[in-house]
């Protein structure tokens, strides 16, 4: 284990020389303060409170070489447009292996409403905002998220201007083509958006081929006064992906944030999504959703930090575990001293649809304050015999009738979806899954 | 239509029913009576195709075909139907999409094509008058929150639109207030026909006034120990099952 410690050091060591021309920019020193951060951690072990059963570093001990670094991918224009899903019309970008397609993305917004600039040029560029965000708000207690920022050169960088309601979704594709050697990469994506602005982001990760990869993504999200933002992950890997995904936001007073997390395949998948409510009256959702098969594990980690009065959070995540698949879900719920007036409500969900198939599930709630309403249940099950006689005793089939029961099971978190083409995407997603 | 055998089932360890014998044909009305827990439901669940149930015994033959070894799907496209006691709630669920699945799926075996979306809508509010069902149950979650005599109407409203070819109707009377009785029971009568059979199970005389049976059997102890005319009923009613009991005891 301290080889790959002492791996990724060297590749932090080699890739700061890289960083010519940025040496002792904000960005640098915030790379140097959590490579520094990484020593310290070292990658979660055995004993590793957060990662008690999620054993990602010695899988990725055994599978993966993370010295490597991904190359870019040779995939054709058509063999990445197959990633496409119907969608109406969006900002769309691309990523490949964390490069920027350019070619292939389209920004319809005006630059008056959105400015997008992809990190790697922002970085060589200087560019003040990336520069005095990056790193900032990343809680690097995640040896994950640390090592994003220190080793991060790659992503994208959003900035919603104040006083606007984006004409268009943005839809970011993040693809893993496997057919180069292993890609190991670490995007990172800023999205800034401004007082009293909307924005929908939308973001799908898919793979290209069967070999293995890891991809350590990270994303800060600030939401700035009375701002209004839907955030979605669709996520698709491979079989064979191991994937960490940090995402931060931060909300300011009188905002709303919706998170949507969908897995459906991997290998290792760890989400860490932590919300901070650092000002009044604020309102956050968390849906969740994941259908699972295979050796597919996927760890849910949820924080959401009530730090000051009058805010309201909900979250509902729901699974579905099919075969030997397993399935971690631990949501926190914070409530500072000065929160009071706090209502936050927690519920997660389970069907297991084999013996084999597990699922571990921790709800904590940490309360410093009085007068605050909390509510949190979690419940792990099969399908229900009674319903599934009921559907077939009026001649549907087996598969069809626990096709119906299980996305009745879903929508409790679809019927969240705002926008029409997702909702359709996940019902076609899960109706492909559930039917095959 | 239907021969059950000396049939014999059990759940765990509990013998429920202990030898069943029963032949129904086409055009017929059978009535099942008997005290509680004395096996009705278990039969008529055995006959669904409920796999709780452990056949130790007997056979069950429907248009010729063996009933025990059909899944319930194959049953139920076969033309069985059951309108259960107790209809599961199923949240998420409407009633108009699961319907329409099942007819699509019961359509298909029949080798008819699937209706379209107009064709469907009409079936159902066609079916729909006969139950004198309300419109806005449809678009609910199956039987989600529905009051006791709407789930028991919502059982001869899919009845209605299945179209089977054997119903057994499980106690649809209880929990329905007297006009209810009478307009389900008017669907029940509407429905019928020479081609097909209905099977009651209840434990009034009140719905047999209605749905005017040509034999009444009594199930006890998971046995039919007795069978008549319709004037079995009446007896019933002003009697109780204490002089059956007895008859039995006599006789073993
Ligand atoms: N899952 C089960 N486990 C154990 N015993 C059962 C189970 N289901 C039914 N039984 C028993 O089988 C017997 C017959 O039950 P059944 O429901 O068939 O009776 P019934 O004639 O329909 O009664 P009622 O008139 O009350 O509806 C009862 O004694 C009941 O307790
Ligand atoms: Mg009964």
């Amino acid at each position: 284990m301290s080889d790959i410690k002492e791996t990724l050091l060297n590749k932090y060591t080699e890739f700061e020389k890289s960083l010519n021309g940025q040496t002792g920019s904000p960005s640098h020193l915030a790379r140097k303060a959590a490579i520094e951060k990484f020593e310290v951690l070292g990658l979660p072990g055995p004993k590793t409170e957060e990662y008690k059963y999620t054993h990602l570093t010695r899988l990725l001990g055994k599978e993966i070489d993370l010295g490597l670094t991904a190359q870019e991918s040779k995939l054709s224009r058509e063999e990445i447009e197959k990633f496409h899903f119907p969608h109406d019309e969006a900002n769309v970008l691309y990523f490949v292996n964390g490069y920027y397609k350019s070619e292939l993305s389209r920004i319809l917004s005006p630059e008056s409403e959105l400015k997008i600039s992809d990190l790697h040029s922002a970085f060589k560029n200087h560019e003040e905002d990336v520069q005095e965000i990056y790193g900032k708000y990343l809680n690097h207690e995640d040896s994950f998220a640390a090592l994003n920022t220190a080793l991060s050169n790659q992503g994208v960088f959003i900035n919603v201007e104040k006083n606007k309601v984006l004409s268009h979704p943005i839809i970011i594709y993040s693809i893993t083509d496997t057919s180069v050697d292993t890609p190991v990469y670490y995007p990172r994506n800023i999205f800034q958006i401004g007082k009293n602005s909307q924005a929908k982001i939308i973001e799908t990760f898919q793979t290209h081929g069967n070999g293995k990869s890891f991809i350590n993504h990270a994303s800060e999200i600030i939401v700035s006064e009375s701002a209004n933002v839907e955030y979605y992950k669709i996520q698709e890997d491979s079989e064979e992906t191991f994937r960490v995904d940090n995402t931060q936001v931060i909300q300011y007073r009188d905002s709303v944030f919706n998170a949507y997390a969908f897995t459906f395949n991997g290998r290792i998948i760890r989400n860490n999504l932590n919300i901070r409510l650092v000002d009044e009256h604020c309102e956050s959702h968390m849906f969740g959703l994941y259908l699972l098969k295979g050796k597919t594990h996927v760890d849910n980690h949820t924080v959401v930090d009530h730090e000051k009065a009058d805010s309201f959070s909900n979250e509902i995540y729901k699974g579905i575990l099919d075969e030997k698949s397993t399935g971690v879900f631990n949501g926190k719920i914070y409530v500072r001293p000065h929160a009071q007036k706090t209502n936050a409500f927690q519920s997660n969900k389970n069907i297991l649809l084999t013996d084999e198939a597990t699922i571990n599930t921790k709800p904590q709630l940490e309360i410093w304050a009085n007068d605050v309403k909390c509510s949190h249940g979690c419940t792990t099950g099969q399908l229900d015999e009674e319903q599934m006689f009921y559907l077939r005793a009026r001649g549907i089939s087996k598969e069809n009738a626990r096709a119906i029961l299980l996305t009745a099971f879903a929508e409790d978190v679809l019927e969240n979806i705002k926008i029409d083409f997702i909702h359709e995407h996940l019902h076609d997603l899960i109706y492909r899954r559930l039917n095959n | 239509m239907l021969k059950v055998k000396n049939l014999c089932a059990k759940i765990e360890d509990n013998e429920i029913l202990k030898g069943i014998n029963l032949e129904v044909k086409a055009g017929e009305v059978h009535a099942i009576m008997g005290p509680n827990g004395s096996g009705k439901s278990t039969l008529a669940s055995v006959l669904a195709g409920k796999e709780d149930f452990e056949v130790t015994g007997g056979s069950v033959e429907y248009l010729g075909k063996d009933l025990l070894d059909m899944a319930p799907e194959e049953r139920a496209r076969e033309g069985v139907f059951l309108a259960f006691q107790y209809p599961v709630e199923i949240p998420g669920v409407t009633t108009t999409n699961f319907l329409k699945t099942a007819l699509n799926q019961i359509r298909e075996h029949r080798g008819e094509s699937p209706l379209d979306a107009v064709s469907f809508l009409k079936t159902i509010k066609e079916k729909m008058s006969l139950v004198e069902m309300d419109q806005s149950l449809l678009n609910r979650s199956l039987n989600e929150g529905f009051s006791g005599g709407e789930k028991k109407r919502n059982e001869i409203f899919q009845m209605a639109v299945l179209e089977p070819k054997l119903s057994i109707l499980d106690e649809t009377d209880s929990g329905l207030d007297i006009d209810a009785l009478r307009i389900v029971a008017n669907g029940v009568n509407k429905l019928k026909s020479k081609d097909n059979a209905t099977v009651v199970v209840t434990h009034y005389q009140r719905l047999l006034e209605y749905i005017v049976p040509d034999f009444v059997h009594v199930l006890y102890n998971g046995r039919i120990v007795k069978s008549g005319d319709k004037s079995l009923a009446l007896e019933l009613e002003s009697k109780g099952y204490d002089w059956i009991k007895e008859e039995i005891g006599s006789i073993a």
